[in-house]
């Protein structure tokens, strides 16, 4: 629902009485684990932190699907072609729950829409490397979904209503998108030498990318600190990490496969997982905009828009000139 | 906003026979014939419900959050009106 | 976190949530029931789903390419639930079809040749703009609504089992073109104008769809005759373009002979990128 601004919020230096009010009651629903929803009072910083962090994630739904919807047409069986359709499409309609749920917090769509169309909004960087062969589209389901799941499950519970229930549909319906992915690997790690090879191919190239899905190492995440305080994240980037590793290197069995990490191991003593150092240089790079495919995407999304562009006038105009038309 | 921004719509999902249309999200449609279409490809992909509604969100009135306490505080405390509160009549069958 | 954890921290939320968003598979025909319950179709039979499997799937391949790229995202999800019937009818066409060839669906889809398939030309004609699409879907959708709701009494139980799945699908596909249709026809002076140029290009391969074969005559009450749904669909069409502002458009008709495996230059270029990762990989399961 669309939210209203508070009139007192970060006009003026010294905090008025009522503005310490207001963040004496926000900070008692953080503080009692409770929900802040949208019309509720909330600072700045809260409203800025999440409107940037469910955009993003909302991006990340839709430019994620282009790997996959590249391969759609392609898709070697009938079956797998539906499964892969129903699964790009569900990433739109997840982009869509999140740019409802960053809509409440007062900033339009098509606002959100024009940051990621001018590369000025962020969007998850695994998807800026190209989908160059079908086993991707298992790699993808496998590590990147199942990345993306390991970092969503706590954030059904983030203290920002509209965001958690967002997250628990998507979490719902994302269930068979990581167990379709380790299915296609699983094919073909059954398969023909050839399929082998093409599966073994792409997990070598998304497992790095998909480790780094987490977000940098604590000790350079300095956003982080916060967004655990207000409850929007529960746990650091590293935790998640190192479960997410821990999960892969069992299933990774499974598949009769290995993992591109011959420094991975589980350490007794700390309890923690090895894993070897992962190129942060390369994701600066990415994030940056220099990823192999980083242009690409972002065209494509701005074709797309400008391409509909008519359509959504048409819309528009028709609904002005027969606003009290019946409903079907 | 120009004047080809689609509104914002909010769905409401009835899941069962018997049961209320619960709020399931939100949406954008160019008016209401597409915005409960929109809902149905939406919000009900996976058998989620038999009946759909759709209101546009600027329709909605809400209560004023700022006015909660003075709002919401009157029940408070007003156990007498929950069947639990009786407890002499505790194993009386059928009461 | 394996998928219990997940269900159990999903199942702490309250239930006015979980009411909302309940899920279940459904219980409709599904292709790999056709496989397992079907009887085998005569080669007659089997033709006659070939043709329905085909149009289904060269329609869904084109409609598969609009995800990710529709005007507005709602829309992506609208005609991503259309393809996804599409394909789920060409699936059980195409099921049942192979029964009579010791073929499977994919057998079919991916191993013949172009002049093996039989599909019109209306299906493999190009997306273009939203406009083309929406007219394609307009035209195809009033005719497979017709199509299956007469097919739904077939004396064939299979077919009409599948055609009483489809058309109620189907039907939410016309009602969807239907809706485009008049917001293009009477949005604004471009929209409608796009509108009369789809019509002009696609409205030539209206004539093939109604075309009667001696298959038709032999099947009797198993089939339905191509042209006895012409009047039906020319009035319904007729009418959704009168209630948009536009008019059936004064062209000519294409000679087209899909069904005698003589396509357009189209469906080559389709065939190629749909078979060609399946034919790398010749006895390769997926």
């Amino acid at each position: 629902m669309a939210a209203t601004t508070p009139q007192n919020a970060g006009l003026s230096a010294v905090p008025s009485y009522e503005q310490e009010q207001s963040q004496a009651r926000f900070d008692a629903l953080i503080e009692q684990d409770s929900r802040i929803e949208p019309r509720d009072w909330m600072p700045e910083a809260y409203r800025k932190t999440l409107t940037r962090q469910v955009s993003q994630h909302a991006h990340s739904e839709i430019i994620g699907m282009q790997p996959e919807a590249n391969w759609i047409t392609r898709a070697p069986s009938l079956k797998r072609k539906s499964i892969l359709m129903a699964k790009v499409q569900d990433e739109a309609g997840h982009g869509l729950y999140l740019y409802s749920a960053a809509e409440t917090l007062g900033t339009p769509r098509d606002e959100l829409n024009d940051q990621l169309m001018s590369g000025r909004a962020k969007y998850s960087s695994i998807f800026n490397y190209p989908a160059r062969s079908w086993a991707d589209m298992g790699a993808i389901g496998w590590l990147v979904d199942g990345a993306a799941i390991a970092n969503q499950v706590p954030l059904c519970r983030a203290s920002y209503g509209p965001y958690g229930r967002a997250m628990v549909r998507i979490c719902k319906e994302e269930s068979f998108h990581q167990r379709q992915g380790f299915e296609i690997l699983l094919a073909l790690s059954r398969g023909t030498e050839a399929q082998r090879k093409m599966a073994q191919d792409a997990i070598n190239r998304f497992y790095e990318p998909s480790l780094m899905m987490f977000g940098p190492p604590d000790e350079q995440s300095p956003n982080s600190a916060q967004s655990m305080a207000w409850k929007i994240k529960r746990f650091s980037n590293d935790e998640l990490r190192q479960r997410f590793v821990g999960m892969i290197a069992e299933q990774v069995k499974v598949l009769g496969m290995t993992l591109p990490d011959p420094e991975l191991r589980f350490d007794e003593e700390t309890g923690r997982w090895i894993h070897k150092e992962l190129n942060w240089d390369e994701f600066m790079a990415v994030i940056k905009g220099n990823g192999p495919m980083n242009s690409h995407r972002l065209e494509r999304r701005r074709e797309a828009h400008r391409e509909g562009a008519w359509v959504r006038e048409a819309a528009a105009a028709y609904a002005r000139k027969y606003e009290n038309s019946e409903v079907a | 906003m120009s004047s080809n921004t689609w509104p914002l719509w909010e769905v409401f999902v009835r899941s069962a026979r018997g049961l209320s249309h619960v709020h399931a999200g939100s949406l954008h449609a160019p008016d209401a014939e597409m915005a409960v279409r929109n809902a149905r490809d939406l919000y009900t992909r996976r058998n989620e419900g038999i009946s759909l509604w759709v209101v546009r969100s600027e329709d909605i009135i809400t209560s004023d959050p700022d006015e909660k306490d003075s709002f919401f505080e009157s029940p408070q405390g007003k156990d007498y009106r929950h069947a639990t509160y009786y407890k002499a009549s505790e194993g009386v069958k059928h009461l | 976190m394996n998928h219990d954890e997940l269900d159990a921290t999903l199942d702490s939320f309250g239930d006015a949530l979980a009411s909302a968003t309940r899920v279940t598979p459904g219980n409709a025909l599904r292709p790999e029931d056709i496989a397992v319950d079907g009887v085998v179709p005569d080669e007659d039979l089997a033709q006659y789903a070939l043709r329905l499997g085909d149009d289904a799937l060269i329609l869904a391949q084109r409609l598969s390419h609009w995800i990710s790229r529709a005007p507005e995202l709602e829309e992506d999800v609208a005609l991503g639930n259309i393809a996804l019937d599409v394909l789920g009818h060409a699936r059980s066409f195409l099921t049942y079809a192979g029964l009579a060839w010791d073929k499977t669906e994919d057998d079919l889809a991916y191993w013949r040749e172009e002049e093996e398939f039989t599909s019109l030309h209306i299906v493999e004609q190009p997306n273009g703009d939203f406009g083309v699409t929406i007219t394609r879907q307009l035209i195809i959708s009033i005719y497979q609504y017709l199509l299956y709701s007469k097919l739904a009494a077939s004396a064939d139980p299979t077919l009409a089992a599948i055609a009483a799945k489809a058309v109620k699908e189907v039907d939410y596909h016309r009602d969807h073109a239907t809706q485009w249709t008049r917001r293009l026809g009477l949005g604004t002076e471009e929209s409608a104008q796009r509108m009369r140029h789809a019509l002009e290009i696609l409205w030539p391969y209206v004539d093939e769809m109604f075309q009667d074969e001696a298959l038709h005559e032999r099947l009797g009450d198993r089939a339905v005759l191509p042209s006895s749904l012409r009047e039906d669909w020319e009035q319904q069409i007729t009418q959704v373009l009168t209630d948009a502002g536009l008019e059936v458009p004064q062209v000519g008709m294409a000679m087209a002979r899909g069904r005698s495996g003589e396509h357009s230059e189209h469906l080559g270029y389709i065939l190629a990128e749909m078979q060609v990762l399946a034919r790398k990989h010749p006895g390769a399961s997926w």
